[in-house]
């Protein structure tokens, strides 16, 4: 999802526009203001790109408001970035709210649970102000029951509900959802912690045709009523995408497959049979004549507990599939070669099977996107030499937009043949799980890699790295990295002057997350002209000081600067090196000062 | 340590066809014995490498719910191959049992167990002429429903393909048995 200037951001520039240059009084208008404001209103209705409305509302303060007033979709990055007080007051007809909370990071179980980013404040502060509003998207937020709840009974025309890596709700919630937004379109639930509360929420559909389109429960960790899911997909007319969880099994998939052949999306659950001996009297259901009878079939996710033996029912289909999610398939190189072969019109794949990369680029030339994920996803398991399947994928698939790859080491040749084969890349993340590990073939650093891949992907606008690399590595993302949005770094680097080197060049980077590198106070100062203009920074298990922290605080007022530790034990006041330093720093820019709710472990600076 | 990386190098697990069949890609069977064989490499070279095995916290930056996943279906594998519970018939026997094929390290393993459950003895394995010198041949179905002599295969393949045991008597036996 590209990532776009944020409403903070777009506020910012108006406030500081406004204040440095107020309109001109100018004589009257030959025709009357609110005539010229409903024009332009009619014609911003036609605007939905969130830079070009960030560049009209900078126009003069009537632009401003008019397009406050068309704009039904608003896009906060930080939901810390500003109160949802402001965006109540500003905008005022909002159909649609995508809220992200806490940082990436926090994925990584590097932030302490009950750090915030709760839906609560803004759930009640919207019902109050958009009854009309529509569309929700959460991202790793904080999401409770009563949200979910309070959001059910306040608006009367909801629907689409997207959580994605949020938590704190359960089965009970989302219950809730089902039962009373009778409008509902989307309910996507996206790799989020969802408590069992022993409710049959697929039950709480209510009775007659349904508006679904959208329906992905596959994190949901506990079983389902069947029999309810498959009466509410067949009375589920539009229903285009359906996401079942490992609890649906293969026979169960077929029925369903059965009732909606329109189905575009499939999310194929555990891909397991219920009866472990196969087929012991009873007829097995034939599987590839179901899939091909969905004949819409674009995009395949699941295959939980996958039985390889049914793996070929999806033949049918794989000509034309544009996605394929085999990330949380057991899947041997053996298996998944002959299926990937017919897979010509693949653009994203999401695999751990990184043996069969060959296959990969042999076949899929169309292919965009491409996840690989780890199979034993820690520091020292054994694993394929995987510098050649990256070889093999940059040579063959010469579309490539975005890669995120795993492996346990790598090569600057072919990190650097990438760099060259594959143009077109704007996101590359690379991840050598063998902290510092050098080039194993000539035992450098992987700085030469990186470096071409900043060099030679111009587009580049978002980059992981990885391995033993230098300052070096860092001075040629700054010299070169003019288009990254978002840089991560782990384990990396000599010295401040690593970060600093990016600070000073990358005059686009939004977002920076750094964990457990060498940078310490010179290179977090070296930066106070930079961070009003992005997003958030996050620097874990560096060397930083909290004077440092204080003083970008103190600097900087529209930046909040927080400091945890990752333990709860930050009650260490003993030695005074440790009370000095900063375990974790987060800062963001927002419009509306500290925030209110930080829990007792993080101190505002 | 450079050493110890390029031994890793040339063992060559490449990515190419036909070279690995379905078991030896039984992470959870092969990684647990490279893993000790690492570790023993690793207490070898800390003066050299740089620090690391110590488990760090998010590290690798996979999500939990990711890794859970992962982990419940390594566990999942795992109690399969601690649990590949196949049926054991034996030519008479009034009966069948079943036995655990994971909890046996190899075949002498299996059919001294099967001896023991059975009563019986097999006779000598030869590659070329199979079980001579006893009237019981332990036979296995495979995947692809094939009845095929114990003890051909290496041991992972055999415990990845067998569905069932069958330990044949008399003339089937003699026929299978004897080097066929």
């Amino acid at each position: 999802m590209a990532e776009e200037e944020d409403l903070s951001e777009m506020a910012n520039d108006v406030e500081r526009h406004l204040k440095l240059d107020p309109p001109k009084p100018s004589p009257p208008p030959p025709c009357p203001s609110h005539v010229l404001e409903n024009v332009l209103e009619n014609v911003l209705k036609f605007l939905t790109s969130r830079r070009d409305r960030n560049a009209v509302s900078l126009v003069s303060r009537s632009w401003h408001h008019v397009e406050a007033q068309t704009r039904f979709e608003v896009f906060i990055g930080n939901c810390y970035s500003l109160s949802p007080a402001r965006l109540t007051r500003r905008f005022t007809r909002v159909r649609s709210l995508f809220l992200k909370g806490k940082p990436r990071f926090a994925d990584f179980n590097l932030m302490p649970p009950d750090w915030g980013a709760q839906f609560a404040p803004w759930v009640a502060a919207t019902a109050r102000a958009y009854p009309w509003l529509e569309k929700v998207s959460l991202k790793r937020m904080f999401v409770s029951d009563d949200d979910l709840a309070l959001l059910a009974v306040s608006f009367p025309g909801f629907k689409e509900l997207v959580l994605l890596c949020c938590e704190g709700f359960g089965t009970s919630g989302v219950a809730v959802v089902a039962n009373k937004c009778r409008q509902l379109k989307v309910l996507d639930l996206i790799e989020s912690e969802v408590t069992d509360d022993e409710v049959d929420w697929i039950s709480c559909f209510p009775e007659g045709e349904t508006h679904l389109e959208s329906l992905s429960f596959d994190c949901v960790e506990s079983p389902i009523n069947f029999k309810a899911l498959e009466g509410l997909v067949v009375r589920s007319p539009c229903l285009k995408k359906l996401r079942t969880n490992r609890f649906v099994s293969l026979e169960e998939l077929h029925t369903l497959m059965v009732r909606a052949p329109q189905l575009t999306s499939l999310g194929t659950g555990s891909f397991s049979s219920s009866t472990h001996d196969g087929a012991q009297g009873e007829q097995e259901p034939d599987y590839a004549s179901a899939f091909r009878a969905c004949r819409s079939l674009v995009c395949l996710s699941g295959f939980r507990e996958l039985t390889a033996e049914y793996l070929p029912a999806i033949s049918p289909v794989c000509a034309n599939l544009t996605s394929l999610n085999f990330s949380y398939a057991n899947i041997s190189p053996d298996v998944f070669k002959p299926i990937i072969r017919n897979c010509h019109n693949i653009r994203a794949l999401d695999s751990i099977c990184d043996e069969g990369l060959q296959a990969v680029a042999e076949t899929c030339k169309e292919l965009r996107e491409l996840r690989i994920f780890p199979f034993d996803p820690s520091e020292d398991s054994e694993g394929p030499v995987s510098g050649l399947g990256l070889q093999a994928i940059s040579e063959g698939c010469k579309k490539l937009e975005s890669i995120l790859y795993f492996c346990q080491r790598m090569t600057n040749v072919a990190v650097t043949a990438m760099s060259e084969n594959c143009p077109q890349l704007t996101v590359f993340r690379l991840c050598i799980m063998g902290r510092h590990r050098p080039d194993h073939v000539t035992g450098k650093p992987m700085d030469d890699g990186f470096g071409a891949i900043v060099k030679n992907c111009k587009k580049l606008t978002r980059l992981a790295v990885s391995g033993l690399l230098t300052d070096q590595a860092f001075s040629l993302i700054g010299e070169y990295g003019k288009l990254i949005r978002t840089l991560s770094v782990a384990f990396a680097g000599d010295s401040d002057m690593g970060l600093r080197y990016i600070l000073e060049g990358c005059p686009k980077l939004e977002k920076l997350e750094i964990r457990d590198s060498p940078f310490g106070d010179v290179g977090l100062r070296s930066g106070m002209h930079r961070y009003n203009d992005m997003r958030f920074v996050w620097m874990s298990s560096c060397r930083l000081s909290r004077g440092a922290c204080r003083d970008i605080a103190h600097t900087l007022p529209s930046v909040v600067v927080e400091a945890f530790g990752s333990d709860d034990d930050d009650d260490d006041d003993d030695e005074d090196d440790n009370a000095d330093y900063v375990e974790t720093l987060y800062m963001y820019r927002s419009l509306d000062g500290p925030r209110k709710d930080a829990p007792k472990f993080v101190t505002i600076l | 340590m450079d050493e110890f990386v390029n031994l890793k190098a040339t063992e060559l697990r490449l990515g190419l066809p036909g070279t690995n069949n379905v078991c030896e890609e039984r992470v959870s069977c092969n990684s647990n014995n490279n893993k000790r064989a690492l570790q023993a490499d690793a207490e070898n070279e800390t003066e050299t490498s740089p620090p690391r095995k110590t488990q760090i916290v998010g590290w690798p930056p996979v999500r939990s719910y990711r890794k859970n996943n992962v982990q419940t279906k390594k566990n999942e594998s795992d109690g399969e191959s601690q649990g590949i519970y196949v049926k054991v018939s034996m030519d008479g026997a009034p009966y069948l049992r079943k036995i655990d094929l994971s909890c046996y390290k190899g075949y002498s393993d299996l059919l001294k167990a099967l001896e023991l459950m059975f009563e019986f003895s097999v006779g000598e394995y030869s590659e070329r002429d199979g079980y001579k010198g006893s009237d019981f041949v332990p036979t296995y179905e495979d995947k692809d429903g094939d009845w095929m002599l114990i003890g051909d295969v290496p041991w992972e393949m055999f415990e990845c393909n067998c569905k069932r045991l069958r330990i044949m008597k008399g003339s089937e036996a003699k026929c299978l048995g004897s080097g066929v």
